[in-house]
């Protein structure tokens, strides 16, 4: 009855003067507006930049590493066991072969993990690209291509062509744009490559990928795996590289050393793989928020104003209420309310505001050659911005109102009398 | 002897902003149930602060005030509202409605905060009271539409809503033209006749004065003598 009361009276305190309401929601929305929008196009800018490296990228990588024995056999000799410390130079690396032992059983293993998301196998070889009679340089990935698509989004690096003809033609190759353009190699075309054992073998042409990054498009392509083991000359089982997708990033490095261990294989987690651009990634992370947090606090102090105005403009309602027998808790009730509701009322249309924004920019063309599947600027339409920008706009509002409320509740109604 | 509803003892004010000006002191006054009583005096001679501490609106004094018997000082200030909202109605100079509700809820108000009555009563006894001021055809307007005169009965009605043990008016016809006046008197008057309404009417009219029951004439903050 009486909060009954109370809401009504803000209410119609509100609704009575609706263009001053009105500005104050306007102060409000556009805050929150400007919030959403920004915070959503910067995230997904950084999501953008984050994506590049993180989706083509396995979280964890098993591989059989070229270097030297950790253990030296003098070191088990019981000779020389205890306190005498062994120097021993020029320590060369074993001959290993890059496959992976095992492999199949790893697989199994790591499918069943609860962690893991997906698995694809790999299989890195060097060849060399014949061009008449020069050859280049070149890298081919043994690939499963549907894994491939689903797991590192293979399929938006591939300009021309579809991943899965890997499968369908045999003997087919996506080339890397660059080495494309070099060779002159049109879809359909043969092209010839040698392996390092000597091996000359035609493949065909069925697309073309583009990574943005000229270094690799001059190098790899990508064939089947059953291709690139043909090229090998090794059975089904061979493969130089286990890929695998957790279902949380930021579990990886653990992950990698407890795989290292029970396969005994070497594993290289993402984070330590693209060390740099983890800072990279942080520093923009945190340039957001710095920008986020400034837009907020600005925002706040503009709300802050409005509303302490407002309020002290209504300082005669408040002697009024007082003198026929409104208490102070009911005055600060009614302001505080007064305040709440320019707030959730401004802070709601800003979210939408926000988010009309938002679907403003993702319409803006953006298009870039490293980046062949976007078209239009990214945006990030996360909740938690919707719930950060309405929860600090209600927070705001409320304090913004309650002070000056809590201060005019406070005297003696005779004083803003008086004071007339 | 009639029942005291409001008794004061050694009521002194002062402001000490920027020297020490004594604005009221020692002020000994009772009011008995039905009485009606205006307080005359020269401007700043402390009239309106006495009201105001009357009517528990300024709690910065020194001395008692009793309404009802009970002592205001010492009370929180929800307590102090209360007893504001049950047994005092109070009529300003200057109307003070609030314009954002129509004359009828101004009227309704207090009585919505007591809680006394359910609202639909209180809308009926809020549009009884109108009648009796002949307000009651301006009940849907808003105050900034109706006329000074019919603010200050506007007013009245608020003050009378829930039937408090005493009314008390700041100068309510100190802003209206002689023909207002003496409506807004007249109404006082009635109330005190026939309904028995304590009243204690704050003025410089000395007309007004001199046909209410009893005039306490104030010179200095300090109460002169009855010369009668």
């Amino acid at each position: 009855m009486k909060y009954a009361l109370l809401i009504q009276i803000s209410r119609a305190l509100l609704l009575a003067r609706w263009k001053q309401t009105l500005v104050a929601a306007i102060g409000v929305t556009f805050s929150i507006t400007m919030f959403i929008a920004l915070l959503s196009f910067m995230s997904g800018l950084n999501q953008l930049l984050d994506g590049l490296i993180i989706n083509r990228t396995p979280h964890v990588r098993l591989y059989n590493d070229i270097k030297t024995s950790p253990v030296q056999p003098v070191a088990l000799s019981a000779n020389f066991k205890g306190a005498s410390h062994h120097f021993v130079r020029s320590v060369k690396p074993k001959a290993e072969r890059p496959e992976i032992r095992n492999s199949r059983a790893i697989i199994k293993a790591l499918q069943k993990d609860p962690m893991v998301l997906g698995v694809a196998p790999k299989l890195v070889t060097q060849v060399f690209y014949n061009l008449g009679a020069v050859r280049i340089n070149g890298i081919i990935n043994g690939i499963q291509p549907q894994q491939e698509k689903r797991l590192f989004l293979f399929q938006d690096y591939v300009t021309l062509g579809d991943a899965s003809d890997l499968d369908r033609v045999s003997g087919g190759i996506i080339l890397g744009k660059d080495i494309a353009d070099k060779m002159m190699a049109a879809p359909g075309e043969v092209i010839y490559v040698t392996t390092i054992t000597g091996a000359m073998m035609p493949l065909k042409v069925v697309g073309y990928f583009q990574s943005g990054l000229r270094e690799i498009d001059q190098v790899n392509s990508y064939v089947s795996m059953a291709t690139a083991q043909k090229l090998l000359g090794k059975p089904s089982n061979y493969m130089t590289d286990i890929q695998v997708k957790l279902r949380d990033i930021g579990n990886a490095p653990l992950l990698a050393g407890q795989f290292s261990k029970r396969f005994s294989v070497d594993a290289i987690d993402v984070q330590t793989e693209n060390a740099q651009y983890e800072t990279g990634s942080f520093i923009r992370s945190l340039i957001s928020y710095s920008v986020g947090i400034t837009l907020l606090v600005v925002a706040g102090f503009g709300i802050y104003n409005i509303l302490n105005m407002m309020i002290y403009e209504k300082m005669d309602s408040i002697a009024i209420l007082k003198a026929t027998g409104f208490s102070g808790w009911d005055v600060k009730f009614i302001f505080t309310g007064i305040a709440a509701g320019i707030g959730i009322l401004g802070g709601l249309i800003g979210l939408l505001l926000g988010f009309g924004a938002s679907l403003l920019i993702d319409q803006v063309p953006f298009e870039t050659s490293s980046l062949p599947t976007i078209k239009t600027y990214p945006v990030n339409y996360d909740p938690v911005f919707y719930l950060i920008g309405f929860g600090f706009s209600a927070a705001t509002t409320f304090f913004a109102g309650y002070f000056p409320a809590r201060k005019a509740s406070r005297i003696d109604p005779v004083i803003i009398i008086r004071g007339k | 002897m009639k029942e005291l509803i409001l008794q004061t003892s050694h009521i002194s004010k002062s402001f000490r902003d920027p020297v020490d000006v004594t604005v009221l002191s020692d002020i000994n006054l009772q009011l008995s149930r039905g009485e009606f009583v205006s307080v005359t005096g020269k401007s700043g001679c402390g009239k309106s602060t006495l009201l105001y501490i009357l009517s528990t609106m300024d709690t910065d004094y020194d001395g008692e005030l009793y309404i009802d018997g009970v002592c205001m000082k010492g009370k929180s200030e929800p307590q102090v509202a209360r007893i504001r909202n049950e047994k005092i109605g109070f009529v300003f100079q200057f109307h003070y409605l609030l314009n954002e509700f129509s004359v009828l809820q101004n009227v309704m108000l207090p009585a919505l905060r007591l809680g006394r009555w359910e609202a639909d009563e209180i809308r009926q006894r809020a549009y009884e009271k109108l009648v009796a001021l002949d307000m009651a055809e301006h009940a849907q307007k808003k105050p900034n539409q109706l006329s000074g005169g019919q603010k200050q009965r506007v007013a009245i009605a608020r003050a009378m809503i829930n039937d408090p043990l005493i009314i008390m008016g700041d100068e309510p016809t100190g802003n209206l033209d002689k023909r207002n006046s003496e409506i807004v008197f007249e109404i006082f008057l009635e109330l005190a006749q026939q309904q028995g309404q304590t009243l204690l009417i704050v003025t410089h009219d000395q007309q007004f004065a001199r046909r209410t029951g009893r005039t306490i004439q104030m010179e200095d903050g300090r109460i002169l003598e009855p010369l009668y």
